[in-house]
């Protein structure tokens, strides 16, 4: 038990100014599940796309199995036993689970004996570690937790005895990461060693047998999980102490302020994406929508936000009528109370090549504020993101650098305060904590409530369970673009996670 | 008996002038599948035909015209390869400028080397290619319905055409049987894939771009060497982008881009045959619609008969590294 798998000495990796990985140290035993946690920006993902050949360390060594390797590209890597699960799969969406394991180990120039070979040894893997899977079904048509095993698969396909796996449980249910964690521990009970990259500390403690924590590039501790604890983790993780539990008080629902009666949402091929979905938030409380990725909260938001057009339904914002089927018009939704921060803030909240001060007023600039007649108002708009700035933390302070140059919590920050500072009735929020380190997502956090306890209405969808509970006063579930049922922000996760996976639903909805 | 024999003539000459569109749309099928786009194709083709045209003229070699032809547009490849692929540029202006620089340059050329115009000299029999009879095609010929498709349609040929059609079934072959294949069609969808699978993504798509000059290549061979003697000027008259308008048609399968090409073809086939005479109710039409029809007809059938052509998922994207 007490050989060594991986061994790192020093690696140290720098992309241009950025240096992402600073003489970093690490072992991890044979046998083992390693969890490696750190905030988005760490250097977790470029540490382990370094053992996978996929960048080359600046400088330090490599061991695998006590042996001295120089790993120049991912065929090394795989030749020495290593494999990876990549965060974003690396699965070509139009071949089959077949073709997609056997890419680059074909064995030889023509298909046919590969394809037969491949067959046979994918049906011993399968049995052996439990995978189940139709080889000849195309990814595209499977759901992403049986993507994530044809990944698995591929790795062992090519004799992996070590996995990394690169933060495997964003895309799943809670159901589908659990059913993850008993293949990991089938694979560690095996022989197989496991690097597990997450900067969730629920997974760390569930799962692994060592830690290490990353932060700003350097790799801080190591610990045996048993030993340590979510809040010594978190201090690591952040460099303090942080609260990971939201302090808030009752809510005191007011008046309903935005109302949405039978919506219903079609994509560009006409799919239904949003069935018939009704539901009311009140001034004064969280209304928060849980569920998987995809399953049509990101097209509610856009139709409630005036992007997107709606087939059927009505939504009534303040008392009055949104036109949802015809003329969309965000800017004049705004004018009548609502701010919207969307999920993407990349595409659609903030236009990156800009300077800090542009994107503050971003939408609001026909406000005669930030005009001098025709023009705008340079001084004011600068004046008004400085107050910003100050108000909201955002960093480095300088209203004039661009946008692109700021990490992802200040982005989200920027657009945070150009929406609330707007003092709207119908606050809609998608996914406020995405790309965002732990320190900014207590302050975002905080702020939520306080627009809540302001008096006003907050409509929330992210795909962060925890994040729907600790801040919602009602939680909604979304399936497969239905609501699927409404439930307290202290249900359990599993009970949630059940509506999140559409099994509980069904049956709601029957009866 | 009439109405026949014109349908044989007219399927003859669709076959003729479908030689070059199904080289070209292969070659684009390619680098295509590959995820490189590549407009560029007329000016392979071009610079292809100009090559073959002037070292058969100088050497008197049809073979040593058709290598010229393909060194030539393999070469084009590689700049446009490089461009595109090293240097990440964007593909559709590589391809215009490549097409652009071969216009001019053919015509510069050839009335430096040969003053006839931008001409190269007609070619002599030996310096170009024949056409190859069926055994017996004579004979046969007068056997009523299958004599004259045997001895018109099927027999009387150059090699190059029964290459281009012999090439769907190997293409497709290469493309789905072989790990060049797999491989080739991974990397035009997501090249990730191929990266972390220990590939090398920039190798893979040269080796593509490759096939897409030498099948060029042949396109622009067939052109000077066989259907005309000799190279004009501007003489793949747009065939070029028809083939990529095929390709798209055909939705970047083998087969489908076979039958796309052979109805261009044939459109083509009947507008030469229809210049002059009028059609019944329609009367005389101008023979610059007919010429216009493939692409009219593209528009109007991936508009809405054939539904979405969904190009490779990484095409005209160049390949960075996550960071």
């Amino acid at each position: 038990m007490d050989d060594i798998a991986i061994e790192l000495h020093g690696i140290d990796k720098s992309f241009g100014l950025v240096h992402a990985n600073k003489d970093i140290n690490l072992k991890v035993r044979k046998g083992t599940i390693h969890g490696i946690i750190g905030e988005n920006g760490a250097g977790k993902s470029t540490l382990m796309s370094i053992l996978y050949g996929f960048y080359q360390a600046d400088s330090g060594e490599i061991l695998v199995d006590g042996k001295p390797v120089a790993i120049r590209d991912p065929n090394t890597a795989i030749s020495v036993g290593i494999g990876m699960v990549h965060q974003h799969f690396m699965l070509v969406e139009n071949f089959t689970v077949l073709e997609n394991v056997m890419l680059g180990a074909e064995d030889s120039q023509v298909l046919n004996k590969g394809i037969a070979k491949a067959r046979t040894e994918l049906k011993r893997l399968e049995n052996e570690y439990a995978l189940e899977v139709n080889p000849d079904a195309l990814i595209e048509e499977l759901p992403v937790g049986l993507q994530q095993r044809v990944e698995i698969l591929k790795a062992l396909y090519r004799k992996a005895d070590i996995l990394i796996l690169d933060e495997p449980t964003g895309v799943l249910t809670p159901a589908e990461a659990d059913h993850l964690f008993r293949i990991l521990g089938q694979l560690k009970s095996q022989g197989k060693t496991i690097i597990f990259i997450t900067h969730k500390l629920r997974e760390i403690m569930a799962i692994t047998d060592e830690v290490s924590v990353m932060r700003r590039g350097e790799m801080v501790a190591t610990r045996n999980t048993r030993e340590t604890s979510v809040e010594e983790l978190a201090e690591l993780m952040v460099g303090r102490r942080v609260l990971l539990r939201v302090d808030k008080g009752e809510a005191s629902p007011g008046d309903v302020k935005l109302a949405v009666q039978g919506l219903t949402v079609k994509d560009s091929r006409g799919v239904t994406m949003v069935d018939d979905v009704s539901f009311e938030v009140r001034s004064g409380e969280i209304v928060g929508i849980a569920g998987v990725a995809g399953n049509g909260q990101s097209e509610l938001l856009e139709a409630i936000a005036g992007i997107r057009k709606a087939t059927a339904g009505t939504v009534l914002l303040n008392g009055k009528s949104v036109d949802v089927m015809g003329h969309r018009d965000p800017a004049e939704l705004r004018a009548r109370g609502l701010a919207h921060v969307p999920e993407d803030r990349h595409h659609v909240g903030l236009v990156l090549k800009f300077e800090e001060s542009e994107n503050a007023i971003l939408g609001y600039h026909h406000d005669p504020r930030y005009l001098n007649g025709v023009f705008l108002n340079i001084d004011a708009i600068r004046k008004d993101a400085e107050e910003k700035i100050a108000k909201y933390d955002i960093r480095p302070p300088n209203a004039r650098l661009k946008t692109a140059n700021f990490s992802g919590g200040n982005q989200q920050k920027i657009v945070l305060a150009r929406e609330m500072e707007r003092d709207p009735d119908v606050l809609i929020i998608g996914q406020p904590t995405r790309g965002v380190d732990v320190g900014a997502i207590e302050f975002i956090h905080k702020r939520i409530i306080e627009m809540r306890d302001q008096g006003k209405a907050v409509l929330l969808v992210s795909v962060e369970l925890d994040e729907i509970r600790s801040l919602s006063d009602r939680i909604l579930v979304m399936f497969a673009g239905r609501v699927v049922g409404e439930r307290s922000p202290d249900a359990t996760e599993g009970e949630l996670g059940l509506l999140m996976a559409g099994v509980e639903g069904r049956k709601e909805a029957a009866e | 008996m009439d109405f026949f024999h014109v349908l044989v003539v007219l399927l003859e000459s669709t076959i003729r002038v479908s030689v070059p569109l199904v080289f070209a749309a292969l070659a684009g099928l390619f680098t295509e599948r590959a995820g490189v786009f590549d407009i560029g194709l007329e000016g392979k083709m071009l610079g292809a035909a100009f090559a073959a045209g002037a070292a058969a003229a100088v050497t008197q070699s049809v073979w040593i015209g058709l290598i010229a032809a393909i060194l030539i547009s393999v070469a084009l490849s590689l700049v446009h390869g490089y461009a595109s692929i090293t240097q990440r540029g964007n593909q559709i202006v590589s391809g215009v400028a490549i097409n652009f620089i071969v216009a001019g340059s053919t015509v510069i050329l050839g009335e430096a080397w040969f003053r006839q115009g931008g001409r190269t000299p007609a070619l002599a029999e030996g310096a170009r290619f024949q056409t190859i009879s069926f055994p017996d095609a004579d004979m046969i010929r007068e056997v009523p319905l299958l004599g004259p498709i045997y001895a018109d349609l099927l027999s009387g040929h150059f090699l190059l055409t029964y290459l281009a059609f012999a090439m769907v079934p190997i293409s497709w072959w290469i493309l789905y049987r072989t790990r060049f294949g797999l491989r080739l069609r991974a990397v035009g969808e997501n090249p990730g894939a191929v990266d972390t699978a220990g590939i090398s993504v920039i190798w893979l798509r040269y080796r593509a771009v490759i096939c897409c000059g030498i099948l060029c290549g042949f396109a622009g061979a067939y052109l000077s060497l066989a259907m005309t003697a000799g190279f004009v000027k501007g003489m793949t008259a747009g065939k070029g982008y028809i083939a990529l308008a095929a390709l798209i048609f055909a939705k970047w399968r083998p087969k489908n881009v076979m039958f796309a090409c052979l109805l261009f073809g044939f459109l083509d086939a009947l507008a030469i045959r229809l210049q002059g005479t009028p059609l019944p109710l329609i009367g005389q039409v101008p023979v610059q619609f007919m010429q216009a029809l493939p692409y009219i007809l593209t528009v109007i059938l991936l508009a809405g008969f054939i539904g979405k052509a969904i190009p490779p998922k990484a095409g005209g994207v160049p390949y960075v590294k996550e960071r």
